[in-house]
């Protein structure tokens, strides 16, 4: 776990590519993505890399009528992580850590809710261009989450 | 002077809903601008009213620019109904941009800035496939939702399947919710649809976001709204048949979707009901009927929850029970909700007040339930935005 300049870490074996950074915030809270203020009003503290854990599966849904330059189907989960020293070391949730959500493409739509999934770098999740958005406001590349074999 | 209603620190007039129209639903030849127009003149139409009467005139429109290339409606639309040099502001609150014209209608009146007030929300949307719509439509979303080809419908996918998940509801009680609004919109003639599906039909339908098929979904609309707004002091120099806002809250909730603490929550239904409910003087169980914002079978259940109407997890069970029927103790979506209806998305607010209006003033014609006060709950986004009214039959 990094809390203050995120690693670049990941599942692969390249290892350089950038974090999944969520933000800490001063009572303790983690969001992903991070926001200029947390929940208690304040300014992030610290980063996160949530890539280093795994998470829990929520839900999830296929979707079939994708928009312009995204995957059909599209597999989508919500992913829950529970971030603390224990589960950093072990990267699995611990029960006793602090909770932070995440949304994302699945590798597959063969998972069931409360699947422990890991984080899977990708280079471009959607064609930047494709869709009504101008490709240079924002990023596309991020995490793919696929089950723990 | 007319009645004054205390809210927070300073006193408001009562505002009066005094006329009110809207086009025919669905795929239409009339671009944005004649839309808006079209319904506009309705309205005045039905008021007995002259534009250039109007104060204020509110247009409620998500994306007429990325749809259609045409900006600066507002202007545009004051000028087709000859209501210049009336003070004119374009509304976007994405899919609750009708709710929010209401709410900024309301307040032209109730804070005396405006003697007569018209709200247009209208939306051109068929002439773009259905890939691109959804785009515009996604385009709400935070980057961090964006880059995965997260849409609205599939957002509705991830709720729905948590919700059955938790509350251990069965599939077909979403199935039934299309059932009853297609059996609503029969009766509707602006209505995009206007036939029943049964069951069997829902569940067999092609899968958009998993476990939602096809007829769990809105399809895609043209249409347009409008409403005519004035104190209740004047409403009978106008009117007989009119009604009042007796409440009306606004909310927000987190942009992005998963940080919510319960998928299954929508904490803006919630906050802006608690806001109308407290303004009105009203608790759910005061509703006679209600317009719900069905732009996904499983937002009724979520909305009709949120508001208090039924217990957390229990909504299935109301339509499961025909409790939400037009024939029920509750009626929801008389007007075929969005889901028959259609979802112009700047429009479907204004819709949706225009139902609770014919239905206070008793002007339903077959849709007609027994009702003395009336809900609309228009929600943006995937209730990143609320806007809850209710409404009271004219004294």
């Amino acid at each position: 776990m990094s809390d203050s300049e995120p690693e670049a870490t990941g599942t692969d074996d390249t290892n350089d590519h950038p974090p999944m950074e969520a933000a800490r915030y001063p009572d303790g809270s983690i969001l992903y993505p991070p926001h200029p203020v947390g929940p208690d009003g304040n300014e992030p503290v610290g980063t996160v890399d949530l890539s280093e854990y795994t998470a829990r599966l929520i839900t999830w849904t296929t979707s079939t009528a994708t928009p312009p330059g995204v995957r059909q189907p599209n597999h989508i989960g919500i992913v829950e992580f529970e971030v603390s020293e224990a589960s950093a070391e072990s990267r699995t949730a611990s029960g006793d850590g602090e909770p932070v959500r995440a949304i994302g493409q699945l590798t597959t739509g063969d998972v069931e809710i409360g699947d422990e999934l890991e984080a899977e770098y990708v280079g471009e999740l959607r064609e930047p261009g494709a869709g009504i958005r101008e490709p240079e406001s924002q990023a596309w590349d991020g995490y793919r989450f696929r089950p723990v074999e | 002077m007319g009645k004054r209603l205390a809210v927070g620190r300073g006193s408001m007039e009562r505002v009066a809903i005094i006329g009110a129209s809207m086009t025919q639903f669905g795929q239409r030849e009339a671009w944005i601008r004649e839309l808006l127009a079209e319904a506009g003149a309705a309205c005045l139409d039905d008021a007995g009213i002259e534009g250039s009467e109007v104060d204020h005139l509110y247009v409620s429109n998500m994306a007429s620019g990325e749809f259609e290339g045409q900006t600066g409606i507002a202007n545009a639309v004051a000028h087709d109904l000859n209501a210049i040099p009336a003070y004119t502001a374009r509304i976007d609150q994405t899919s609750s941009s009708g709710g929010a014209g209401v709410f900024s209608a309301w307040q032209s009146v109730a804070s005396g800035a405006s003697d007569l007030t018209m709200l247009v929300g209208g939306e051109k949307m068929t002439h773009r496939s259905t890939a691109e719509a959804t785009d515009v439509i996604a385009s709400l979303t935070h980057p961090a939702e964006y880059k995965h080809g997260l849409t609205l419908p599939s957002f509705a996918g991830l709720t729905a399947r948590r919700y059955l998940h938790v509350h251990d509801a069965p599939r077909e009680s979403l199935a039934k919710v299309a059932v009853k609004n297609h059996k609503n919109g029969v009766d509707n003639p602006h209505a995009q649809f206007q036939k029943e599906v049964d069951l069997e039909t829902v569940m067999e339908s092609p899968i958009i976001a998993d476990p939602l098929r096809l007829y769990d979904f809105c399809p895609i609309t043209d249409g347009s709204a409008a409403l005519l707004f004035c104190p209740e002091s004047k409403a009978k120099e106008y009117t007989d048949g009119y009604v009042t806002i007796a409440g009306i809250g606004g909310a927000t909730d987190t942009h992005v979707v998963h940080e919510r603490a319960d998928p299954t929550v929508m904490g803006g239904v919630v906050d802006s009901s608690e806001t109308a409910y407290e303004m009105a003087g009203l608790g759910p169980e005061d509703i006679d009927m209600a317009e719900l914002h069905d732009m996904f079978t499983i937002l009724e259940f979520l909305q009709s929850e949120g508001l208090g109407f039924f217990e957390q997890g229990e909504g299935w069970k109301a339509v499961e029970e025909g409790v939400t029927d037009r024939d029920g103790a509750l009626p929801i979506n008389t007007s075929g909700g969005l889901k028959s209806k259609g979802h112009p998305l700047g429009a479907s607010g204004v819709a949706q007040v225009y139902e609770v209006y014919k239905q206070l003033i008793g002007e339903a014609g077959p849709r007609q339930v027994d009702a003395e006060t009336g809900l609309a709950c228009n929600v943006g986004g995937f209730g990143n935005c609320v806007i809850t009214t209710i409404m009271e039959a004219g004294q």
